[in-house]
Order: structure tokens, then sequence, then C-alpha cells
């Protein structure tokens, strides 16, 4: 990590990354402050908490229980179940070692790393590879990714493999889900290339095919589909290439700013005012900031959610909008057109509304 | 998103209250609609945890699921609540009235009145469809047999979860939505989503406005989420210490999940009362006509002894089925704006409709060019309003919706003045001079689209067993009691 980046945590550690908080860099991709705070490693949510605005992440303790349930189970008797389904699903035969690298724990990191590239680099016969432990270039600095994952290696080829516990009803799914699923098994599929090419080994063993493992219907019989990262993959790349020169951003920012979340919330709110945000509803699911931002983009447009900025012809704010409806406001040059429209608009309102 | 009701967002923002986007209601509200309100277990694929429901405002019934994992729990819900709407369901069945089909050379028979289902939101829907798909193929017999009314219930929630992808069909409806279709706030659609933020512009409570009270109302612990996902806090604190015990006390959940549920009820018929204060826009009653017709044939369906839904359509249902919610999304689309001047207002927007003045009109004016003279009155139509329309073109109006007028020419007049003259055909009377009052009048406003009412033959579609080998063949026959492992 860049020592730019480094100060704006203060004394305190990075946050660690992992594959869904990485998928999460690619929520809103246009938001400098939260590339900054994500590339400083800085904790979101207890920021948000810190400075009055606390959103709500909570997760379900039912929904956890089940999942590890539902992983328990099929990782039962050597990955009975599991080597079942993706026999079936790959049509190959996924029988051959395996290796669980462990829990997570800090104390390991290293050593599961190592384990991690020895195995990768046999690369010989199949085998389910549990818990490695992967690292990713995060805007400068090398984060271990802990992931929830098995690495299926089979006839040479890498597969990633993730096990998810909502179900898929007659073929479908939440396709919200499936997509979070998605970028989630990309930021794996990444890590793994990047690993291979550093093995001297030809990154694209890893397939961007990745294996999904969900439970079928109603019941907890798992079922298994395979889906195409490409697209994810890049948007990914995309997003980290730009992560990247965040790092440059942050060392042109003042020498006050600073994120500690020791000093009191006026500071760490001045703070913020420093970092560009673009707030969009979105936020409200996809970043810890978001009930802050929002409150700090209050009066924009944009606030209102992209289609109804569009539709006001792109203008800021909607005291401009307004103004430009009523005809109290002159329109810029690049605002006529929208400018008429609003008018009309605000003219059939008064009409029938 | 239109730039009006973009508009309204910004003026309900500024406002600090929603402000309407339609002026007649745009949906059948039934004077005993079943309102339901489910939740799910986080976690579980679908699950029921408990719903409050019932046709009568001050007498909702709680069902609650003590161990939503256990198969027989669950069950027992599915018969509780099967015991409450199929009673529902089938109380429209008395009255019967005859519909004149083929021109009047038939009759056929549909009831005078429909079930109506009101849920808080399409995650609501989304549950029912679910559930339904989850109990409709049980089997009443052998060794994980299910009471008869469960498999039946399934079929009726799929058949109105079914109904509520038709646009236009008021068979199952979703607060959410229908405040939506007639209030615009001055928040975004995805905080639109939480029903209670939502009210809260529409109907702030005394001495705040629509913005406090949503934000207020985003508190999980004053407003409970309307369902079907609970608030993860209440799962970890309140119903993980109650449920993590062998035997559930039932009482005590009894108490939590109705606290829980009781604010989203009340919000649910406020919403009902928000609704019935509007009047009704003139094609609602058409519309509901379509869905009785569309109940009484599921009726029959069921009297018959017909089989369950399918668990997915096959080619030629699939192919169908997308041809008949499109041309119910247009037809829906025309008519709310055929009923609807603010809805109108839309199209006169972007040039597909205008309003404008008469100020010539040729009342008893014969075409005599053809085989037989015809009657055809034209007028002159003068607007400020932009005209996007080419001579050719063929418009109506909704005064006079079986009217058609026929561009002859689009002329400008002045700097935002358009001059178009129309050549009239229909709703004149049969005889060479038009009926008093059927052609406008020198000095009447009028109001001019090219949206057409005008009925679109359906698609030729093969039938199920005839489905060529490309598209998968004829699907299989349904064979009862081919699910029982599913859970
Ligand atoms: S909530 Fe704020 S910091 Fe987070 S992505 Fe949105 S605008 Fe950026």
């Amino acid at each position: 990590m860049t020592a730019g980046l480094d100060r704006l945590r203060g004394g305190t550690p990075p946050k660690r990354h992992n594959a869904r908080t990485i998928a999460a860099l690619t929520g809103n991709p246009g938001c400098t402050r939260r590339a900054v705070l994500d590339a400083a490693g800085v904790d979101k949510p207890k920021l948000a908490q810190r400075i009055g605005f606390p959103g709500s992440f909570g997760q379900s303790r039912f929904a956890l229980a089940r999942g590890n349930g539902f992983e328990a189970m099929l990782k039962a008797d050597d990955c009975a179940l599991l080597r079942k389904v993706l026999t079936e699903c790959l049509q190959l035969d996924a029988a051959g070692g395996y290796d669980d690298l462990g829990e997570d724990d800090d104390d390991t990191l290293t050593a599961r790393h190592r384990r991690t590239r020895e195995l990768l680099a046999g690369a010989a016969g199949a085998a389910l590879i549990d818990h490695p432990l992967l690292t990713l270039d995060v805007a400068g600095q090398r984060v271990f990714l802990e992931p929830d994952l098995i690495a299926l290696q089979i006839e040479g080829r890498l597969h990633v493999v993730e096990i998810k516990s909502f179900a898929i009803v007659d073929g479908q799914a939440d396709s919200a889900k499936v997509s979070a699923a998605a970028v989630q098994a990309a930021v794996y599929v990444l890590a793994l290339r990047r690993l291979l090419a550093e093995l001297g080994h030809d990154p694209t063993l890893v397939s961007h095919d990745v294996v999904l493992v969900c439970t079928e219907n109603f019941s907890l019989q798992p079922a298994a589909v395979v889906l195409d990262v490409r697209k994810q993959l890049s948007t990914l790349q995309r997003q980290l290439a730009r992560l990247a020169s965040v790092s440059e951003l942050a060392a042109a920012l003042p020498g006050s700013v600073s994120f500690d979340l020791a000093l009191g919330p006026a500071d760490l709110t001045a703070a913020l005012r420093h970092v560009e945000a673009r707030y969009a509803p979105e936020c409200l699911s996809a970043c810890e900031l978001a009930v802050y931002c929002r409150h700090e983009a209050a009066g924009s447009t944009a606030a209102l959610g992209r289609p109804v900025r569009d539709a006001l012809g792109g203008v800021d704010t909607v005291a401009e909008a307004l103004a430009l409806a009523a005809g109290t406001a002159e329109p810029a040059e690049d605002q006529v057109e929208a400018a008429a429209l609003l008018r009309a608009a605000a003219r059939l309102r008064a009409e029938l509304a | 998103m239109s730039t009006l009701t973009a508009l309204a967002r910004a003026q309900a923002y500024a406002d600090g209250r929603a402000q309407p986007i339609a002026t007649v209601r745009h949906l059948h509200v039934h004077p005993r609609p079943l309102v339901l309100i489910p939740l799910a277990m986080a976690g579980e694929a679908h699950a029921p945890l408990a719903a409050l429901v019932g046709a009568e405002r001050s007498a909702p019934r709680l069902l609650i699921v003590a161990q939503p994992r256990n198969r027989d729990h669950r069950f027992a819900f599915a018969a509780e609540l099967a015991g409450i709407v199929l009673p529902y369901v089938d109380s429209f069945t008395a009255a019967t009235e005859a519909v004149a089909v083929d021109r009047g050379r038939d009759v056929r028979h549909r009831f005078t009145d429909a079930p109506q289902l009101w849920v808080p939101n399409t995650g609501g829907v989304d549950f029912l469809r679910l559930f339904g798909r989850s109990t409709r193929f049980r089997s009443i017999d052998g060794e994980y047999a299910v009471p008869p009314s469960v498999p039946l219930l399934g079929r009726w929630l799929t058949f109105f979860a079914h109904a509520a992808e038709m646009p236009g069909s008021s068979l199952l409806l979703n607060a959410v939505q229908a405040l939506g279709l007639h209030w615009a706030t001055g928040q975004s659609g995805a905080e639109d989503a939480q029903l209670a933020a939502l009210l809260a512009w529409i109907s702030p409570p005394p001495g705040r406005t629509g913005a406090e009270a949503a934000r207020a109302a985003e508190d999980p612990a004053l407003s409970p989420p309307a369902g079907p996902a609970t608030d993860p806090a209440f799962d970890n604190h309140v119903l993980a210490p109650l449920m993590s015990t062998a035997e559930p006390d039932v009482a005590a959940l009894t108490e939590v999940l109705r606290a829980q549920l009781l604010p989203t009820w009340e919000l649910m018929w406020r919403t009902l009362d928000l609704l019935r204060e509007l009047p009704a826009g003139a094609r609602v009653a058409g519309r509901w006509d379509s869905d009785r017709d569309t109940y009484s044939g599921f009726v029959q369906h069921l009297a018959e002894g017909g089989p369950p839904q399918p668990r997915r359509d096959g080619a030629v249902a699939a192919a169908a089925r997308l041809h008949r919610l499109e041309s119910a999304a247009t037809r829906y689309a025309v008519q709310r704006a055929f009923d609807d001047p603010l809805v109108m207002a839309e199209y006169r927007l972007v040039g597909a409709a205008f309003a404008g003045e008469v100020t010539l009109a040729n009342a008893d004016r014969i075409d005599d060019t053809g085989k037989r003279p015809v009657l055809r009155p034209r007028i002159m139509v003068v607007t400020g309003e932009p005209v996007r329309v080419e001579p050719g073109a063929t418009l109506t109006s909704p005064q006079r919706p079986s009217q058609k007028a026929l561009v002859i020419s689009v002329t400008a007049a002045g700097a935002d003045r358009t001059e178009v003259l129309l050549e009239l055909s229909g709703g004149m009377g049969r005889k060479l001079v038009a009926e008093p009052g059927s052609v406008p009048a020198v000095g009447e406003r009028v109001l001019l689209t090219t949206l057409s009412e005008a009925y679109r033959p359906g698609g030729a579609f093969p039938d199920p067993d005839q489905t060529p080998w490309t598209h998968g063949g004829p699907p299989p026959a349904f064979t009862p009691g081919s699910e029982q492992a599913d859970q």
C-alpha cells in the first residue's frame, strides 16, 4: 500500500478485503469517495456509525445458519455430494484429492498462501482445493482474499466453484443473487489467473466458466449450474485498473484529510467532503456510507434516481429543474432543449394535475 | 421515465409531499378484497414464517409457522391459509351473467364478481407464486400426503400470480405498485419500494413533511418491513432466541410476529382508502370484466378436473402467453391515456397527441369518388403543441373513440402554431348526414392522438400437441404426485 493511502486511515489497521468487498467495488465505479476509502482500507461501516449515519447491512442468523449447513452437507464424507453434483454438471469426473487449507486465521496467511501456490504449481490430477488463499492487487496494495471457494482442478483446468444457499426453482433463480454470485466468482477467477501467471503457467487454464452450486427447488438438495463470467471479469479489471490510479488521487489530498476513526465526527465529515462522491439510490443497497451520502446529496436530481435525472434533462439540482420549468431561470446553452420540455411539462401539469 | 412524472417527483421533493400523476384510479378496488401479508423465513427457500390475512380490516387472522424448517408445520400453515383463501375465492360464484359472443350469435356465462387479493409489494407477489409452486403438485395420498386443500391453494395462488403479470389485471394487486401508479414522491423508486416510506410521502402525519415521515419510516424498529423479508435485527434478537428451543413458545412467537405484521396491515387498508377516494377511470370496469372472465374460466377449469399449471410453459403456450402479455400492455397503456388527461399529457409532451381548437369544420362533406358516396367531414385543428404526425396517419380522440381522423396535411402557421387538416370517418351514424354533435364544431377544443384502441388480432399459434420438434416437441402430460421428495 502506498504511503498516501496508509496515511488516510490513520492508526487503524486496514480493513481486509474479501470477494464481496472487491465485487462491491464494481457497484458504483464512478464514485471517487468510495474508491479512495476502499483503497485505503477504511472501515466504512464504522465510519458511517461514527459520523452518525449508520446503515443497516445486517444479516439474519437464519440465513447464515442455512448457508453453513448447506456447505457442510456438501463437504461431508470427503465432499461426496459436491463431487456428485460437479461431475454431473461438468460432465467430468470430479474424483481425486481434497485439500482444505484451513479456516480464516490471520496467523497462517502466508503459510496458507504458500500451500496454495504449491498445490496449484503441482497442477497434476483432479483435485478439490478448499479455502485456497489468493492475493490480488487492489489500488497498489496486495490484499489477501479469503475465498469461501473451492477450486476444482480437473484435466489440467481450474474451475471456480461457488456455494450459495439460495434456491433455483424450475431452472430459475433470483437474478440479483445470481449476478452478485457471478461478480464474486469473477474476483476469484481473476486472482487465480494472476497466481498462475506468477507461477509461470498459462493463466487461461482458469476457466471463465464457474460453477454455482445452489439448492434446488424447495429442498436442500444441491443443483449446479455453469456461469460464464467473462463480462464480469472485464468490468472488474477495468475497475481495478481505475483503482490503481486512486493512490495518486489520495496523494493529492490535503495533508489534513484523515479518516482515522479516532477523530471526531465533525473532522471525519469535513474529511469526507474533500473526496467527491457520486451518490445514486443504488448505493443504498451497495455501500455502507449510503445514508450519509444520501443526506449530502439531498436536493440533487441524482438522488431521485438516474431515470428521473435523465428525464429532467440531466439538470443537477431539483431547484434548478423547477426554476427552468417555471421559466424563472435562464437556460444555459446546452439546456435550451431540456428547458423547453420542462416548461411544456410544467404547463401541462398546471393545466391538469 | 416521462418528463412529466420526473417533474412531479421534483415538485414532490420541493413541496415535501407526493404529487398526483393520475386524475382517476386505473385499477379496480374491490369492496371486499382479501389482504394478505406474507413473511418468509430468512435463508430458507421460500418457506413461510407467518401471514396476516383477512377480508375485514377489523379482523386480521394471524398464521404462524413455529418451526419453519419442519415440513409438517409448513403444510399445516398451508392448510390453514387454504382455509381462508379457498372460501374467499369460492364466494363469488353465486351469480352469473350472460355475455354475447361471436357477434351475438352465441352466449357464454361468467360470474358477476371475482376475488381480489392485495399484497404489500412485488416481493409478496413473488412469494405467492413460489408458495403456489411449492404446494400445487403435492400429492394428497401416499407417504407424504397433504390435505386436498393444499394443492388446490397452490393452484389458486399460481392463478393469481399469473394474473398479476397481466398488465391491467386487478385480480392480485400490490400496494406499492398501485400507489406508485397514482402518486410521485420526492424520493427515488428504490426508496418507494418500502410501503411505509411511500405512504409517508403520500399522506404524512400532521405536522410533518413527507420527507421527514419517510425517513422515520425507514427505521425497522418503528416500521417493520412489509415483508416477505424480515428485518435481520428482528431475526437475530427477537426471533432466534424464541425459535432456538426444541419446543418454541408459540404464544410468545405469535405475539412478536403480530407486532411485526400489524403496522403493515394498517398501511394496506390505508392504501385501499386512498385509492378509493379517486374516481375510477372509465375503462377500469371493462378490464375488471376481463378479470371476471379469467376467474370464471379458471373456476370452470378446476370444476372439469383440469391439471395444475405446468412447472414451465411449453414452447407454444409460452409464445402465446408472451403475445397476450404484450398486447395487454399496449392496450392498458392506451386505455389509461384515454381515461386520464394527465396520462395523455405524457403523449402530448412528445407529440404523439396534441390538443387544439377547431377553426374550420365542413361537417357534411361527401366523398363521391368511390362506388358509393360516403360521409367524410373535414376539420381544421390549430394547436400550439408539438405535432409529430405525418399526412396519411390516422388519429383518434378520447372524446370520440369510435371516430377516425385521417391526417390530410400538417402546416406550420407562425412561430409555434401548427394547422392540422383532418378527414373524419366513423362514429357519425349511418346516414350521409352526420348525427348532431358527432363532428367537432368550430371553437371546440379537441384532443387527437396516434394512440388507438383498435383491436389487434392475435398471432396464430399451433396447438400444444403440434409443437414442432425445433421447439422441444409436445409438452409431456402431467402425472400427479411426481414431486413427493421435493422437500
Ligand atoms: S454511498 Fe457514497 S461513497 Fe458509497 S458509492 Fe455511493 S456515493 Fe460513493
